[in-house]
């Protein structure tokens, strides 16, 4: 096992060669915030949220899948990093209809949490106030596209980890919609096991147990970890 | 088969040639405007004249000058006749026979748009039938890969690419030779050659009339390819609105492969080389490497990040070499005549020629081949022949991707270092040429709604930050922005270019930023008078 060190944030840090910066960073407690990035699938690098700088190279490195390097001098914070960050916010909030107000998941999002952790009060960019469609054809769950930030948790924890791949994108750019099966509803997606794991995956209140009100919705992402990592970690010989 | 058999199948064709070929272009830009009646004309003319025995018509690929199509060249050092119509052919089968003048308009390849250029990858374009391989033989095709196979190591092959300082054609401008070494390098069991032709950008058409017009060329770059890296399948993703390239492609792949030419044992050597077709469904992303690949493998195509790099991990994990049709085009030739001659070529950073697409405002509209290096302004006033009535404002090189150029900096060079200083690119050939009454404001909005809908949607800043500026762009030529406005276009399209995933994303601001940069009283003018504009190019 070959061990590098470098600096996040003036921090010097040691980190095994195939960690990632992101892994490395929260192994030490430092905070990079992500989005499409969830513990036990792979990383795809899609929501730009965990950029960071890298000295000496000039363009900004996704965290979730660039690789800890010898002497690598990290900074997750800059001015421009943080600017950048709170733009991406904006444009997610402004992309579909994220009424918090009235969603499921209200004071439990990531996607809310975001927001003020990056220090977000408005959009400076205008609502696009996109048509989406809700979805309540299964019997116990939903999705609503307003609220989809089209992070592929869902799409990588269905196929990765439950093995069903129900879950996809059809569309492109602004069009792009989460899909069941070939693009019929949910509840006649013939692959979906109704395991729920797309449910805990899920960081906004686009998909949801049924019959949640508004702030009721708790995902809990410790079980989806548990499932990748238990054999490993040999979590339930007691 | 063996470099014998090659000579004598090129005698052959050249002894079997009639002392009088009229060349018809049968490429697209021709065909859409009945070229494929003019060739049966003529060949029924002939027919009728008596005259089968020392006439010939040939189907060829395009000619370049596409404005002037249906094009009909006569050779040896007859005329070329410009618009036929297919009522004319009797009239010029007649001319030949001393039957007075054709009744077709006579152009002259005397001209800049011909004189100035330096053919190397469209030398047999316009010259050679598409369709038969022993047309492409007999100009020496396949020898190359002859002299590659069984007179040079794997390794020599690389050195020579390198030595030629070919950088790829497809926009970035990466060394050829040094992605051949990286994959030359890999230990796999398994490796691939691909082939990008999913050319998108509006206005394009480079890899198109290759493919349409000297299949064969492609093909055998691909196979020296496949020799130096050492792999053993290729594919070819071709666009699926290109249905002619498409049809020639398969007709050159099974001719090659029944001439054992493609195939296994090729030239009798240990060295098996097999090609096949994929066909894009029409996603512009798809020429991004990584997505193309993906979609080569059947799935969604969008992109990922690198690294990993194809040349490592590509095609089902397996290193992979993907270059675009015209940078293979280029490979048999620097074979053939040595890297020297082809270094010698160009600039020093940027070797060899480029084909441009030349479109918009000028007069003579099509393909045409210079050396790297070579003004803007030969290009566009010399060549082109200027714009017909009137000035040119800029020109617009790289599509999508790139920037306008004004006409201030048309004594640029162009090469890929010149024209990235200019806030453009040199990008896969598209060169658009602008006058006085096209509104760059216009001009931006046109190429970043172009954006946003080939967009793949993965990543947020270019699937939300274009539709964004694409908002903001509208709102100013609707006359309904504030200066405010212009401050946020220019931060997120600042944003949108260091923080997306992949080139497109990466590259989508460059118009807006450019005209910003170039024209911002156009932007301004929008914003205090409240004009409306939009895109007449
Ligand atoms: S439904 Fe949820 S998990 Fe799936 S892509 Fe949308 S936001 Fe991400
Ligand atoms: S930059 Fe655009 S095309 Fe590229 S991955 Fe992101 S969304 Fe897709
Ligand atoms: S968490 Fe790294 S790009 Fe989304």
């Amino acid at each position: 096992m070959a061990v590098k060190t470098l600096t996040i944030d003036g921090k010097a840090i040691s980190a095994r060669e195939e960690q990632t910066i992101l892994q490395a960073a929260r192994e030490n407690g430092i905070t990079i915030p992500t989005l499409c990035q969830l513990n036990g699938t792979s990383d795809i690098g899609a929501c730009r949220l965990c950029l960071v700088e890298v000295a000496g190279i000039p363009k900004l490195l996704p965290a979730c899948v660039t690789r800890v390097g010898e002497g690598m001098e990290v900074s997750t914070d800059s001015e421009r990093i943080r600017e950048y960050r709170k733009m991406i916010v904006e444009l997610l909030f402004a992309e579909r209809n994220h009424v918090c107000a009235a969603c499921v998941e209200n004071g439990h999002c990531e996607l809310q949490d975001l927001a003020i952790s990056v220090g977000m009060d408005h959009s400076r960019y205008d609502y696009m106030n996109p048509k989406c469609a809700v979805d309540i054809t299964h019997p116990r769950y939903g999705i609503d596209h307003n609220r989809c930030v089209l992070c592929g948790r869902c799409v990588r924890v269905c196929d990765e980890i439950e093995g069903a791949h129900t879950w996809d994108f059809q569309g492109r750019g602004a069009n792009t919609r989460t899909i069941s099966d070939m693009f019929v509803p949910w509840g006649q997606a013939a692959s979906c096991t109704s395991c729920g794991k797309c449910v805990q995956a899920c960081p906004t209140g686009a998909i949801f147990r049924r019959g949640s009100t508004v702030a009721e919705m708790k995902k809990d992402r410790t079980r989806l970890d548990f499932i990748v990592t238990a054999r490993e970690k040999k979590q339930w010989i007691a | 088969m063996d470099l014998n058999d090659l000579i004598e199948i090129a005698e052959k064709e050249n002894a079997g040639a009639k002392p009088i070929r009229l060349r018809c272009c049968t490429a697209a830009g021709c065909l859409s405007q009945q070229g494929d009646a003019v060739k049966n004309a003529l060949q029924q003319a002939v027919a009728d004249a008596g005259m089968s025995d020392r006439v010939e018509v040939i189907g060829v690929g395009c000619m370049g000058l596409c404005s002037a199509g249906p094009l009909v060249k006569v050779d040896p050092d007859g005329a070329l006749f410009e618009q036929v119509q297919p009522e004319q052919c009797a009239s010029i089968i007649a001319s030949l026979n001393g039957g007075g003048p054709a009744s077709a308009s006579v152009g002259s390849d005397d001209i800049p748009f011909f004189s100035k250029q330096h053919p190397i990858v469209l030398e047999n374009s316009g010259r050679i039938n598409p369709e038969r391989i022993e047309s492409y033989i007999a100009t020496g095709g396949y020898q190359a890969l002859y002299h590659s196979l069984r007179d040079m190591a794997p390794a020599d092959v690389v050195e020579e690419i390198s030595k030629s300082g070919l950088r790829g054609r497809g926009g970035a401008g990466f060394p050829t030779g040094l992605k051949w070494a990286t994959v030359a390098k890999m230990t796999a069991e398994r490796k691939y050659i691909v082939c990008n032709a999913d050319e998108g950008d509006p206005g394009a058409f480079m890899d198109r009339s290759v493919l349409e017009s000297d299949p064969h060329r492609v093909l055998e770059g691909m196979a020296i390819a496949a020799y130096a890296v050492g792999a053993t399948q290729g594919f070819v993703y071709v666009r699926g609105e290109y249905p002619l390239a498409i049809a020639r492609l398969k007709t050159a792949i099974q001719q090659a492969r029944r001439m054992g030419l493609l195939g296994t044992q090729i030239f009798e050597s240990p060295f098996d080389f097999r090609v096949d077709l994929r066909i894009g469904a029409g996603a512009f992303v798809c020429g991004e490497e990584t997505a193309l690949l993906r979609s080569i493998e059947g799935q969604r195509g969008t992109p990922r990040p690198r690294p990993p790099f194809p040349a490592q991990s590509g095609l089902w994990g397996y290193p992979t070499l993907i270059n675009n049709v015209e940078t293979f085009a280029n490979i048999a030739p620097i074979v053939t005549r040595g890297s020297e001659w082809f270094s010698g070529i160009g600039t020093e950073k940027s070797k060899g020629t480029k084909v441009f697409a030349l479109a918009g405002k000028v007069t003579n509209t099509g393909l045409i081949e210079v050396p790297m290096g070579t003004p803007l302004r030969t290009i566009v006033e010399e060549m082109g022949g200027g714009v017909p009535d009137g000035k040119v404002k800029a020109v617009q090189t790289g599509g999508p991707s790139g920037g306008c150029i004004p006409a201030a900096h048309l004594d640029t060079p162009v090469d890929y270092e010149s024209l990235a200083k200019l806030g453009s690119i040199m990008g896969s050939g598209g060169m658009i040429v602008m006058d006085q009454s096209d509104n760059m404001v216009g001009v931006a909005k046109f190429f970043m709604e172009f954006c946003m809908d080939e967009s793949c949607g993965k990543c947020v800043p270019c699937r939300a930050g274009t539709a964004q500026i694409h908002k903001i762009l509208s709102k100013i030529t609707d006359g309904l922005a504030t200066s405010a406005d212009l401050d946020t276009l220019r931060s997120l399209c600042e944003m949108v270019k260091s923080t997306s995933l992949c080139g497109l994303g990466q590259s989508a601001p460059n118009p807006v930023l450019s005209t910003l940069r170039y024209y911002p009283d156009e932007y301004q003018a929008c914003i205090d008078g409240g004009a409306t504009a939009e895109a007449s190019a």
